[in-house]
């Protein structure tokens, strides 16, 4: 079973592609443009579609996806968290 | 082994301009709002007519105007219509939609109705509808090379799997067209904010990348001139929030999977403007999914791939729009909107190649002859896009 996928090995962030992700779950994640797995404790419970922290970011950090900047840290992240609009916004407009 | 070859044919019409459409309607458009009740009352008598009701066309002046013109014209000359009724409130401009139309050879006629009335209108109206309807009705399909199938694509209510599948799913699918020689498009340029220049360093030439930068740097000019905020509230959508998507960059990367691994761009259009040769264009256009997806039928596309995440259930009254989806609660919850369902790309139970491939044999059923979901549920959806005020 593949809890997340991200698009390139230095991605900050993975997506959550089954339902029910709860804390504390072992996670199971595929790379997919090298088609290698990697895996990350879940530290919050997370919706499916939503994004996991694959490692320790602060404020003012570049979020990478896509291996591409989609954003900055706005509020402290660990590796496990949910990431969205409350720690990361658009530097753009 | 694609799906697709230089052998691959559908079965289409082929109009008298030489285009080739997949679907033979015929049409009871209206020039402008006031127009509205006699179309919907033309396609009311005349069994197999459709009426494309909008809410505009009074008082538009300058490049808005022109824009109505050339969307209304456009729409009439799409080859998935067999032939057009036009009817205005005034014989002027709806003569100047009934001659842009006959360019292409179609039977169109057209009806003011100043100085007659709604009920004169309708009956002289209803008269021609029902001889096109029924010439239209013996027109036949036959085999085409699938080069000419003209095929257009944007995303919609899209979330995070569309970025990891349903995009790529599409991209996958234009990189084989292209190798077709195959007239593509794709559009959205706010939705492009933050890979602008992943865009623009597909550009088939320096001459078009600066032609989209152009068109996408105008557009932010909009945004930055009329936003109250940093249109988080708009951009991402609050539906692509709630999938999961946090920025307009994110939203972005998603979006441009659409346009493949090795296709390039080889001109840009203006809304509603038919490209001139086969290749990938870019229309500078809206991200609204119905505005954006009736200036494509106005171009002149025929087929239209439409990867959702959460769920967007758009049609359009002339343009086949086939949906995919990678998100397995959507194509639960949803299923009667998905056409094409791609949640085995995120399990790894499907590699790209395989999904790209189901997502052509859905084109070809759906270019045949077989209803999208979105036509059996009757979803028409026909938006102009108005660029100011009118006078």
């Amino acid at each position: 079973m593949i809890h997340f996928v991200l698009h390139d090995g230095n991605d900050s962030v993975g997506v959550v592609v089954v339902e029910g992700v709860a804390a504390g779950a072992e996670l199971t994640g595929w790379i997919m443009d090298e088609d290698r797995m990697t895996s990350v404790t879940a530290r919050q419970d997370i919706p499916i579609g939503h994004k996991i922290a694959l490692k320790d970011m602060a404020p003012g950090d570049t979020v990478l996806k896509y291996a591409v900047d989609i954003g900055k840290v706005v509020a402290p992240i660990r590796a496990g968290d949910h990431t969205h609009v409350h720690n990361v916004k658009t530097k753009r407009w | 082994m694609s799906a697709i070859s230089q052998e691959t044919t559908f079965l289409g019409y082929r109009r008298e301009n030489g285009r080739v459409g997949v679907r033979n309607h015929v049409i009871i458009l209206p020039l402008d709002d006031l127009s509205n009740a006699a179309c919907e009352a033309v396609a009311h008598n005349i069994k197999g007519t459709m009426a494309i009701p909008h809410p505009y066309g009074r008082l538009q002046f300058g490049a808005d105007l022109d824009l109505h013109f050339r969307t209304l014209i456009g729409t009439g000359c799409n080859p998935n219509v067999a032939a057009v009724v036009v009817i205005g409130i005034e014989e002027e401009w709806t003569r100047k939609v009934v001659d842009g139309i006959a360019a292409t050879g179609k039977p169109v006629q057209g009806f003011g109705i100043e100085r007659y009335g709604d009920h004169e209108t309708i009956r002289k109206a209803s008269i021609a509808a029902r001889e096109f309807v029924q010439w239209a009705s013996e027109k036949q399909r036959e085999p085409c090379p699938l080069k000419e199938l003209w095929v257009s694509t944007k995303c919609g209510e899209s979330d995070t799997t569309s970025g990891c599948g349903a995009n790529p799913t599409v991209g996958n699918a234009f990189d084989k067209l292209y190798a077709l020689g195959s007239t593509l498009l794709f559009g959205e340029t706010t939705e492009l904010t933050g890979g602008e220049q992943i865009v623009a360093a597909r550009c088939r030439t320096p001459e078009i990348a600066k032609q989209f930068m152009a068109m996408f740097d105008r557009y932010q000019e909009v945004v930055e001139r009329h936003k109250t905020n940093d249109l988080s509230d708009s951009q991402p959508t609050k539906g692509n929030i709630a999938g999961g998507l946090t920025t307009i960059e994110e939203k972005a990367l998603g979006n441009i999977q659409k346009i493949g691994k090795k296709c390039m761009i080889d001109g840009v259009l203006d809304k509603a403007e038919a490209p001139t040769g086969p290749g990938l264009w870019f229309m500078d256009s809206s991200s609204a999914a119905a505005e954006m997806v009736t200036l494509c039928a106005a171009a002149g596309y025929a087929v239209h791939f439409f990867p959702t995440g959460q769920g967007n259930i758009i049609g359009n009254p002339i343009l086949p729009v086939i949906k995919l989806c990678a998100n397995p609660r959507t194509v639960r919850t949803m299923s009667e909107h998905i056409d094409v369902d791609v949640t085995g790309l995120l399990q790894r139970e499907v590699n790209l190649d395989e999904a790209g491939d189901k997502l052509l044999a859905c084109m070809l059923r759906t270019a045949n002859g077989r209803l999208t979901a979105a036509e059996a549920l009757g979803h028409r959806e026909f938006v102009l896009t108005r660029l100011y005020e009118s006078a």
